[in-house]
């Protein structure tokens, strides 16, 4: 016994059957428009020909590539899903997009799909990432072979060889490509360590460069939780990747260059650190000589006896120079001419010159003040090419 | 120090332009800027060392396309590659 169908079944059944073909539900269909009618909701229907046969088609919003003027007669590319119009039914291609034709194919996809992901918000400025200062590692899908990867090693290896880089290869052009290269992302992703990944490819024809304006592979990148470069073919190539990408490099060296600093530029910073730092510290050693030499003065002119003070004052001064200079001498002119002469210098050379900084000992403590010590303190006396230890005189003291 | 584990030159780097920052402004007692002059002097020189001795390292995911996985393993087993592979046989516009 055979089944009979009612109408509505068949057509229910053929709508399935027509929705769940793959190739049906995203169609590339070229042909001349006829029959070009609107409705007052704003949907347009026409029909797509050529000499042997038709489509019905709608269009339910707009959606015209560049340039596109829709009027019969005109020959156009329209993708879209067959569907069936059960009412009546017709077979119909709904149109998601529509392009004139002789553009080329591979230019109407890729505006297709560059205006449905900008519509659906995957080039959102907002949601860029910024890309690490220092990267410790850095993942990198293209090609295993070929000069790619062989030119960001050596990049990355002269700017920044604190990084590591680790491959995750992949075909870069044919048909296996683009899974190639989602998996290849999906794969850093689930390395811990990744800090940001350079999608790369050198030049090629649009269709070698292909891989890099297949939806699924803009959606991994959107996917993608670490940051991604995209670096693809030359400068003037762009591709749907270099669309969703945090950043889009010029080419794969471009790229190269922007993901880690220059050591070179670092490392003249890090001298200019230094040398701020030892100039602070010539300025320290400078202002406090001046504040010993004051004390020495203050103390002198408040001694009434002047004999016995003078040697005290000796004394001191013998302290304060182990202080702040080894080569000091006892007189508090000496001091003060080398406190002046040592300001006007470059602060940088104060140690070297045989300046020092006295710690106590006993508790580490930087000796600023002749009142800081008393007789038999043990010190350390720091020079530009070490310390040494040494001991307040037995007879210094009040 | 030398038995700080692992430090990170970003680390290094960030802690050292405090410390000069704060020397800059000033207004420290003696004895705290001079722990932190010889604490930037260090961070500084210890930079130094990681750019001079820094070799670039090249690994490549072993088994991207594999289950590839340990249980409890931190990321996959990468293989070491020469930091600078040699140029094969170019691919076409490759």
């Amino acid at each position: 016994m055979r089944e009979v169908y009612s109408v509505s079944q068949l057509a229910t059944y053929l709508r399935e059957l027509l929705e769940t073909d793959l190739h049906l539900a995203d169609l590339w269909l070229e042909g001349e428009v006829s029959n070009l009618s609107r409705s007052t909701a704003g949907h347009t229907f026409f029909t797509l020909k050529d000499e042997f046969a038709q489509m019905h088609c709608v269009m339910f919003r707009r959606q015209y590539g560049e340039g596109t003027v829709l009027e019969n007669g005109v020959q156009v590319v329209a993708h879209g899903r067959i569907t069936l119009f059960e009412k009546r039914g017709e077979l119909q291609l709904n149109v998601d997009f529509l392009q004139p034709a002789g553009v080329g194919i591979w230019q109407a996809q890729f505006e297709r799909l560059k205006a449905q992901l900008e519509e659906e918000g995957l080039f959102e400025p907002s949601r860029k990432r910024p890309l690490p200062a220092f990267p410790q590692t850095i993942g990198v899908v293209t090609s295993p072979t070929g000069a790619v990867f062989h030119d960001i090693c050596q990049i990355v290896g002269r700017r920044w060889p604190l990084a590591e880089i680790v491959l995750a290869p992949t075909l870069v052009q044919g048909d296996q490509a683009a899974s190639g290269i989602v998996e290849a992302l999906a794969a850093l992703n689930r390395e811990p360590d990744i800090d940001v990944i350079i999608l790369a490819r050198g030049g090629g024809s649009m269709e070698e460069l292909w891989p890099f304006n297949e939806e699924m592979v803009a959606r991994a990148i959107y996917a993608s939780r670490l940051p991604v470069i995209s670096a693809v073919g030359h400068e003037t190539d762009y591709t749907i990747s270099d669309y969703v990408a945090d950043r889009r490099a010029p080419t794969p060296s471009a790229a190269a260059e922007l993901v880690v600093p220059d050591r070179a530029e670092i490392g003249r910073r890090l001298v200019g650190h230094q040398v701020m730092m030892t100039g602070w510290l010539a300025g320290q050693v400078a202002r406090r000589h001046g504040e010993v030499g004051r004390l020495a003065l203050d103390l002198r002119r408040a001694v009434p006896d002047i004999a016995r003070q003078r040697e005290r004052v000796a004394g001191l001064l013998r302290g304060a120079a182990r202080a702040v200079a080894q080569a000091a001498s006892g007189r508090r002119e000496r001091v003060n001419a080398c406190a002046i002469q040592l300001r006007s210098l470059d602060p940088r050379g104060t140690l070297a010159r045989g300046y020092a900084i006295v710690q106590r000992r006993a508790d580490g403590r930087v000796v600023a003040s002749v009142g800081r010590v008393k007789a038999r303190d043990r010190l350390d006396v720091q020079v530009s090419d070490g310390s040494f230890p040494a001991e307040v005189s037995k007879q210094y003291g009040f | 120090m030398a038995s700080e584990p692992a430090e990170s030159f970003e680390e290094l780097f960030q802690r050292l332009e405090e410390a000069v920052a704060k020397l800059e402004e000033g207004g420290l007692p003696l004895e705290e800027a001079l722990v932190l002059y010889e604490e930037g002097m260090r961070l500084a020189q210890r930079s130094q060392e990681m750019l001079d001795q820094a070799e670039l390292r090249v690994t490549r995911l072993q088994d991207a396309f594999a289950a590839y996985r340990e249980e409890g393993a931190s990321h996959s087993l990468r293989e070491e590659l020469p930091p600078y592979p040699e140029e094969d046989e170019p691919l076409a516009e490759g």
